[in-house]
């Protein structure tokens, strides 16, 4: 008897937003990032094929980050010294994508100046072909100081600029859409927050497919029940038709799972935790794949070994 | 079709004797609609009106429970396809493959050494669900000698993965009063391993790549009797993995396909695979091998995932004492979501500083989300110390955020007039350097 498999037929689907531009399109990259574009569920080959691959970014930061798990800075080495260098082992790991995190501070311990800020984006630029997202430091003022630098810089780039949240936005996506670039909206885990930074942002004028949001997560077992479930609420309202959710997807399951204890400490805990650095690769493995089911587009992502397992995992997802 | 409360309430007796545990009978039928009790809860039903409620009051995902010796597993009677609908019910059994291949002194060793696997998860004990006794060696009576060790090492339940029938039966022997799950069923072996879990009251796992083929071999099965089915669908892939899951329990849902309304079986060979076997779906996960470093992130994961979504986990807002503390030491304030409370206990614990720990009413969210939301703002920190008496307590007025919510501080000083207000670290790892540091 044969099985008639119940199938969903969605009134909409999500915008696909393009990261980074050719030479021919004004920019210098040798490679464009399409992301987003789904008809369907990720991964539900039997509705509607995905028309393009879920992509795996990677977090490299201006300076050595000295605070971040030895476990990383070990897998790593010598080329978190150096950004351009670090671009290039990112991309040699299998990076679709750079996301460049400007520290608050430079090497003399005084605050990042925007002309830095510019210089070291420009040296990132010109190491890879890759496309590039550039986020603050997390303080709004010297975010938008460093941001708008940025923007102008690299005019036509369409660089990812982040973070804008409902807070402080208004500067990042103005620069953003003078100088064609595109943003990465964030807001804490709830569906009605992220519409509403979506609204906010398009009321600027600013074309929606210039936009990627990131509802937050929390790592795996510091409340990535919450994410996961905001991520599958957004997805199915985008596929039931509401515009102001469909956006593709960032989130950073490298930078939620790294900062938990789990993964970061290596001494002084239980036994049953087991081997440090094969638990801290499988914390960030499994936060990225229980987010990437939940209908990720992009997830940032810290450790080599973690970004060639999720490839891995994404090659085999569209392998239906 | 299924039928509706109203429709099962004319069937039942209507005498609202509580028995079944509801207190009425209206109550009871509208639980049976909604597919989250069983009829058998109903002692005065009439057999007339059982066969009429068969079809309604089966869950859509039989729920199949293996037993050993007081330990169980139980999986299915689940009722929705996302949790955020209702939630997830049965969190999936994880099972460690153990090979016959191996010496019996190595096959014990390696049980009592996966036995003593224990994590406390936000006082939640994690442990390993049973043991898969795999069917390697191609002699029976090895086998069974396997099944006896492992049984002597655990009192959990067990699955024997073995598709030849009389070695499955020759393992099964050893065993006394339980239920196993035995794997698999195909159609070549279908009839002789349907009669071995009839004879033996075991569960059946039964394989094939396709849904036409899974849903003919299980009405054969049911055909012989046997009820307590679990699906193994064969995938290659993980998009197939997660296709064929996926299907299944949508027809199971919403469908009430009753060929295909059983648990699932998955066998994943990847930490990526586990994981998404836990997100889609699985009943039963067989791990190859016993990894603590891979089990706890799972067993963590499975948690998170089958939390209900309508109850977040909360502790009881108050004044906790860590390492004894004094009037003199300090206050941490934080929420009472309980994955933000046992961080910041934890590490508070772990620094061997006494401190006390503020635990302010913030409607079971974290740090970030109880603010962003309002639930954790001057006003309620405020309310928190004087409520507690926590002024009483202490005889040095001090008290430390967390860096997330820094922008409180002028507030809270104008609401806590003669209190000092400290911003602490963002994230609680960072506790015990920021108490030696700057406390």
């Amino acid at each position: 008897m044969p099985v008639d498999v119940p199938k969903d037929t969605w009134a909409g689907s999500v915008r696909v937003v393009t990261i980074g531009a050719t030479p021919a399109e004004g920019g210098t990259r040798q490679k464009v990032l399409k992301v987003g574009g789904e008809k369907a569920l990720s991964y539900l080959s039997f509705e509607a094929e995905m028309p393009n691959r879920p992509a795996v970014a990677v977090e490299i930061r201006d300076r050595r980050p000295e605070d971040w798990s030895k476990v990383l800075l070990d897998a790593w080495g010598d080329v978190t010294r150096d950004p351009t260098a670090w671009a290039k082992a990112a991309e040699a790991a299998g990076a679709d994508m750079i996301v460049l995190m400007l520290s608050a501070t430079g090497e003399d311990g005084k605050t990042l100046t925007p002309e830095t800020a510019v210089k070291t984006v420009k040296a990132v630029l010109s190491a890879v072909g890759l496309p590039l997202a550039v986020y603050g430091p997390g303080q709004a003022e010297l975010d938008n100081e460093l941001l708008v630098a940025v923007a102008e810089a690299t005019k036509g780039e369409r660089l990812v600029l982040g973070i804008c949240e409902d807070k402080n936005y208004r500067t990042i996506v103005a620069t953003a859409m003078a100088n064609d670039h595109l943003v990465v909206a964030r807001t804490p885990m709830d569906v009605n927050l992220a519409k509403q930074l979506n609204i906010l942002i398009n009321d600027m004028g600013f074309p929606l497919d210039r936009v990627l949001m990131d509802p937050t997560t929390g790592a795996l077992g510091y409340g990535i029940e919450y994410g996961y479930s905001a991520m599958e609420r957004l997805r199915l309202a985008a596929l039931q038709g509401d515009a102001m959710t469909q956006l593709p997807m960032i989130v950073t399951p490298g930078f939620e799972a790294w900062k938990t204890k789990e993964a970061k400490v290596g001494e002084g805990v239980p036994e049953a935790w087991g081997n440090w650095e094969e638990r801290a690769i499988n914390w960030e493995v499994l936060t990225a794949m229980t987010l990437l089911e939940s209908c990720a587009d992009i997830v940032v992502l810290r450790h080599p070994e973690s970004i060639r397992q999720v490839k891995a995992a994404i090659n085999e997802l569209l392998a239906a | 079709m299924a039928l509706s409360g109203i429709q099962i309430y004319k069937l039942l007796p209507q005498t609202n004797c509580k028995e079944c545990g509801f207190p009425t009978c209206l109550a009871f039928a509208m639980k049976l609609a909604a597919k989250q009790v069983e009829l058998a809860s109903c002692p005065y039903v009439s057999e007339e009106s059982k066969a009429q409620l068969a079809e309604s009051a089966a869950p859509p995902i039989r729920l199949i429970t293996l037993k050993a010796d007081g330990n169980e597993v139980k999986a299915g009677n689940e009722v929705v396809l996302f949790r955020h609908e209702k939630t997830f019910y049965n969190r999936p059994g994880i099972f460690i493959t153990v090979s016959d291949d191996l010496a019996i002194d190595d096959i014990k060793k390696q049980v009592v050494e996966a036995e003593k696997f224990a994590i406390n998860y936000v006082g939640i004990n994690l442990a390993i669900d049973g043991y898969a006794v795999q069917y390697q060696s191609g002699d029976a009576g090895k086998y069974a000698q396997a099944i006896q060790a492992v049984r002597e090492a655990t009192k959990k339940p067990l699955i024997l993965v073995c598709a030849e029938a009389k070695a499955a039966a020759q393992g099964l022997s050893v065993l006394g009063d339980e239920t196993p799950l035995l794997v698999a069923a195909d159609t070549t072996n279908w009839e002789a391993m349907a009669d071995l879990a009839k004879e033996k009251g075991a569960a059946l796992a039964v394989t094939a790549d396709s849904l036409d083929a899974l849903s003919e071999l299980t009405e054969k099965i049911k055909g012989k009797g046997v009820e307590d089915l679990v699906l193994y669908p064969q995938a290659d892939t993980l998009g197939k993995a997660l296709v064929l899951n996926t299907q299944i329990r949508r027809l199971a849902i919403k469908k009430n396909f009753r060929s295909l309304g059983y648990p699932l079986i998955a066998f994943p060979q990847t930490p990526a695979a586990a994981a998404q076997a836990i997100t889609k779906y699985a009943g039963f996960v067989v791990l190859k091998e016993f990894k603590p470093e891979l089990l706890y992130p799972l067993l963590v994961l499975r948690q998170n995932i089958y939390t209900d979504p309508q109850k977040p986990i909360q502790v009881q807002p108050g004044l906790y004492e860590i390492n004894a503390p004094k009037p003199t030491d300090p206050v941490l304030v934080t929420t009472n979501f309980s994955i933000t409370y046992f961080s910041v206990a934890n590490e508070v614990e772990g620094s061997g500083l006494p401190a006390w720990l503020l635990v302010a009413d913030a409607e079971g969210m974290s740090v970030l989300t109880a603010w962003a939301a309002g639930k954790f703002d001057a006003e309620r920190i405020a309310k928190a110390v004087k409520s507690f008496g926590v002024a009483e307590k202490v005889s040095r007025k001090r008290l430390v955020i967390p860096g997330h919510v820094a922008v409180l501080s002028g507030e809270l000083e104008e609401e806590l007039p003669g209190w000092e207000i400290r911003v602490g670290p963002r994230e609680a790892v960072d506790i015990p350097s920021f108490m030696k540091m700057a406390l």
